[in-house]
């Protein structure tokens, strides 16, 4: 086992190499990435704030993963509520496909999409971008919500309709508050992921790029290479601190209600 | 009789999961005020029967009939019954007096009324002054008291128990038991308790339905149960009853069982509550029953009160106050329990002595073979 | 009436609400993939006329063109061999650490350590792959730390803009995936079985091989198809780290959609590579599957 702990270790520090070297190169006053490092510079942080373009790509970035994580969650709740509550004829068909985007390969999806929309004589923008986001984040949403209600014991529904409650009243009473953390989980997670998700956004984004399409386009100048240093440390620092809250929130619920079944997939 | 009419009434109550008949014409009248059980193993529908009564489950034919009102398509949050759940279903997110004012939120009253209600309610469970407690931080026997005051306080015509005391260690339950009955008998309103142990059942309540696979097989108060059961399973299933092959056989207008290493006595109907089991006018094969405390070991100088039997003392079993004897009798393969109270001075007996046992017929209790 | 009443009726039943509350969900999965993935097959049998114009007339040519060019096909073996590659490292380092965590940490501290290792998943893909490339450069950290410390005079250049930086790349982009699954099905197994072998006279690694093994044998095959069919159809990293002789097949489906304006021989190679993958998926799990139970059978 102690070898075995030196080489999770190690393996730990394989995982979080690239990211530790972020914040080494963002602040790092040279504008070539490489070492040894020259001396600290909060400059490449301030560059950003001039690059209005990238304040757009922000935005509508924020717009839409707000956007889809909301949709996400909401589908989520529906699917989750009726595999952890009821059987169905062709459940486990139609849930393995629900879930498909989880292994199908994001470029598939994006092409797919894209056909879809030119063909239809639309044009592409945030829209589709979110219906994508959508449909991609769905799974994970469903997986959290899962877990916190299959840990919900359905007698305290009973009990509640038992006591005079509607079925209505007893979801917003008894289900709602006891699910929240997982909801709240679902919707931080799925917004992590629109936020940096590249792939459906650089086909489908139309002419208002998302912030990692952005990024994407900022990586052929050399001479943006320390902002995209600084904007990628950002980024990370953002996602970590996200998804350490829905985390804590997934922990919550599962203390509240009981049983922790551990991590989120 | 009209008056004493029954508060519920299950009518032919029938019901599947799929091809699984779990309710087999059900019929039970279960009147205001009683303390019934229904009692019996494992997976023989005892929940599926509470949870039609509750209406949390839809049945196939028949009637539930609660107040004389026909409960087909009443939902469960319209029905004058309560229920307390086998996991008290305590809602982890309110306070102990926020589990308890649960079921007023609709209700007329003023807040403070609503609030005095539920004090009210949890201090006849014995929780007083907990009230402001998170309902996650309590013990399984406070929590199986809250979720009592919460069935209480909306004043049910009917409170449904699903195995209340089974997740109670065993002193906690005893002393549950003696709490539950002076609250029934304190509020009056008809408490209907599901339990698998038979114990429990017989110090309870004042009428018993002991099922099997989705039957009811006998109805009847705690003595009865116990004195006079119906059919073998249900004398196997309450205490423990001894059984010996027999003949049974008609002279006259009356009743002879020869009963293998007990020899011939004469029965009465009473004592046959499945029927007599006479196949043909000239008899027919029966199983007698009868409970280890009607068989008395006679030691030196003894006599017996009706009739003895010879047998050998085949296994011992001391408890302290009582010992268990299994003996045999002359000719009989299968060992017959008799429990002996432990007398001081009295020599518990070894393996292999000769006794002779006495026995009384008017104990005995006489089945159908094969019921 | 009466059919209009059975269907009222049975949306009242246990299987009625469970479809109703999983339609909205269903519907949109039908709506935004499911007619997405038939349109792409039905347009792999079209021809592109002009920017948004086909030609609906069926026609093979695309996929005759997509099998016997051979840019194509090496393009998709290419895809194949990293995939494969990527799936058995990823696997095979993955296992030991699903092993240290379920079975090496106490158990208030596992889900710590399962945080731990999911994080980098969930921070930008694209900001982690360009950060390999910063890594393994011609003037890349790795090179500039190498020469800095004096083990190499001149930059290694055979880690950049090749296969072997898509590889390495990809598997540290996977790594959780392998881990998860593996992890999950370790901590199913129940503890008293491997008392029970060593109770039976077993040594530790014998009863690794013979119980935990077999046992861990499902989460395996999950981790495999979960890191393998994504990795084929990976663009960022071919694109960032590959170089012209590191491509893989969705770069090639980028180029036909949005430079050279042929979505049909797109579409074509969209539907060859879900094809090969979903053979190669199903061959795998069959093949996992019987060995898994041959051995039940053998052992008893
Ligand atoms: N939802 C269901 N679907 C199918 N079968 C069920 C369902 N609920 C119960 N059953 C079956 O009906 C029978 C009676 O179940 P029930 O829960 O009423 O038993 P019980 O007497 O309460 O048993 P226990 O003492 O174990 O709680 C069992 O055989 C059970 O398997
Ligand atoms: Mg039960």
């Amino acid at each position: 086992m102690k070898s075995l702990k030196t080489y999770a270790v190690l393996y730990l520090i394989f995982l979080y190499a690239p990211i530790f070297l972020l914040p080494l190169f963002a602040f790092n006053s040279s504008t070539i990435i490489a070492f040894p490092l020259e001396s600290f510079t909060t400059e490449w942080f301030t560059q950003l704030l001039t690059l209005s373009e990238m304040h757009g790509a922000l935005l509508n970035s924020l717009k839409i993963a707000v956007t889809s994580a909301v949709l996400a969650t909401t589908l989520g709740i529906f699917a989750a509520m009726a595999v952890s509550r009821y059987s169905f004829p062709g459940q486990k068909g139609i849930m393995g496909f629900i879930m498909l985007p989880l292994v199908l390969p994001e470029i598939i999806v994006a092409v797919s999409l894209l056909i879809v929309i030119l063909r239809m004589g639309f044009d592409t923008g945030a829209w589709s971008v979110i219906a994508g986001h959508t449909l991609i984040c769905t799974p994970f949403a469903i997986a959290i919500l899962q877990s916190a209600f299959a840990a919900l014991d359905p007698s305290l529904e009973e009990a509640a309709y038992d006591l005079g409650e509607t079925p209505a009243s007893t979801f917003r009473l008894v289900t709602l508050p006891l699910v929240m953390p997982g909801i709240i989980s679902a919707l931080l997670i799925s917004f992590t992921i629109s936020m940096d998700e590249f792939i459906i956004a650089f086909f489908l984004t139309g002419a208002e790029p998302t912030l990692p399409v952005y990024l994407f386009s900022m990586l052929r100048f050399p001479k943006l290479l320390p902002a995209v240093m600084a904007l990628g440390t950002i980024l990370v620092v953002l996602s970590i601190l996200l998804i350490t809250i829905a985390e804590f929130f997934r922990r919550r619920g599962a203390k509240r209600t009981g049983n922790d079944t551990g991590g989120f997939l | 009789m009209t008056a004493d009419k029954p508060l519920i009434s299950l009518q032919n109550v029938n019901k599947h999961y799929g091809d699984y008949h779990a309710l087999r014409s059900i019929n039970l009248d279960i009147k205001q005020g009683e303390f019934f059980s229904l009692l019996g193993p494992s997976g023989c529908g005892k929940t599926t029967l509470l949870r039609t009564i509750a209406g949390f489950e839809d049945y196939d034919t028949g009637a539930v009939m609660i107040s004389d009102r026909d409960m087909r398509g009443v939902p469960a949050n319209k029905r004058p019954t309560n229920m307390v759940f086998q996991s008290y279903a305590i809602f982890p997110h309110l306070s102990v007096i926020e589990n308890v004012a649960f079921g007023l939120r609709k209700s007329k009253m003023s807040k403070t009324d609503k609030m005095l209600a539920a004090e009210a309610a949890l201090e006849m469970v014995g929780l007083k002054g907990y009230g402001h407690r998170a309902a996650h931080a309590l013990s399984g026997g406070q929590r199986q008291r809250v979720a009592l005051a919460r069935a209480l306080v909306l004043k049910p015509k009917v409170l449904l128990l699903d195995e209340p005391l089974s997740a109670l260690d065993r002193k906690m339950r005893e002393q549950m038991q003696v709490e539950l009955i002076k609250l029934q008998r304190e509020v009056g309103i008809t408490f209907i308790l599901v339990t698998h142990d038979q114990e429990e059942a017989l110090v309870m309540s004042d009428r018993i339905a002991v099922m099997f696979e989705g039957e009811i097989a006998q109805c009847d108060d705690p003595e009865i149960l116990y004195r006079k059961p119906n059919s073998k399973r249900v004398a196997d299933f309450i205490g423990v009853m001894n059984f010996l092959p027999a003949t049974v056989r008609k002279e006259g207008e009356t009743y002879l069982a020869t009963i293998a290493g007990l020899g011939e006595t004469e029965i009465t109907e009473a004592q046959c509550p499945g029927g007599v089991p006479l196949q043909n006018d000239n008899g027919g094969e029966a199983t007698v029953g009868f409970r280890p405390e009607t068989l008395t070991l006679l030691y030196e100088g003894q006599t017996a009160t009706h009739r003895e039997a010879p047998a050998v003392v085949d296994e011992v079993v001391y408890y302290g106050d009582m010992t268990y004897y299994d003996v045999r009798f002359e000719g009989v393969e299968k060992p017959v329990r008799i429990s002996m109270r432990n007398i001081f001075g009295r020599d518990v007996l070894g393996v292999g002595t000769q006794v002779r046992v006495s026995w009384s017929p008017g104990a005995l209790v006489v089945f159908d073979q094969s019921a | 009436m009466a059919a209009s009443d059975r269907i009222r009726r049975f949306f009242r039943t246990e299987q009625g609400i469970g479809m109703l509350l999983v339609s909205p969900t269903a519907l949109y999965a039908l709506l935004l993939l499911a007619v997405p993935l038939i349109a792409i097959f039905v347009i792999s049998f079209w021809t592109q006329t002009g920017v948004r114009d086909f030609d609906t007339a069926f026609t093979l040519a695309n996929y005759k063109e997509a099998l016997t060019d051979p840019l194509y096909r090496q393009l998709m073996l290419r895809s194949l061999m990293v995939s494969g590659l990527v799936t058995l490292i990823t696997v095979v380092l993955a296992f030991p650490i699903a092993y240290f965590v379920s079975f090496g940490v106490k158990p208030e501290h596992k889900s710590l350590w399962i945080f731990l290792i999911t994080i980098p998943f969930w921070t930008s893909y694209l900001i982690r792959v360009f950060l390999w490339k910063v890594i393994l450069g011609y003037n890349g950290v790795l090179n500039s730390g190498l020469k800095l410390v004096g083990l190499i005079d001149e930059p290694l250049s055979f880690i950049l803009y090749n296969v072997n930086a898509v590889i390495i790349t990809l598997a540290h982009a996977y790594a959780p995936f392998a881990i998860l699954p593996i992890f999950v099905a370790l901590e199913k197994i129940d503890r008293s079985l491997l008392e029970a072998s060593r109770d039976l006279g077993e040594s530790r690694t014998m009863t690794f091989l013979r119980v935990t093994l077999p046992l861990a044998a499902p989460g395996v095959v999950a981790a495999v198809l979960i890191v393998f069919i994504p990795t084929i159809g990976d663009y960022v990293t071919p694109r960032l780290v590959g170089g012209p002789g590191g491509l893989m097949i969705a770069n090639m489906i980028q180029t036909q959609f949005l430079r050279l304006n042929n979505a049909p021989l797109g579409a074509t190679l969209a539907v060859l590579a879900m094809l090969i993958v979903a053979v190669i998926a199903v061959a795998f799990l069959l093949l996992g599957n019987r060995a898994a139970g041959g051995k039940k059978g053998a052992r008893k």
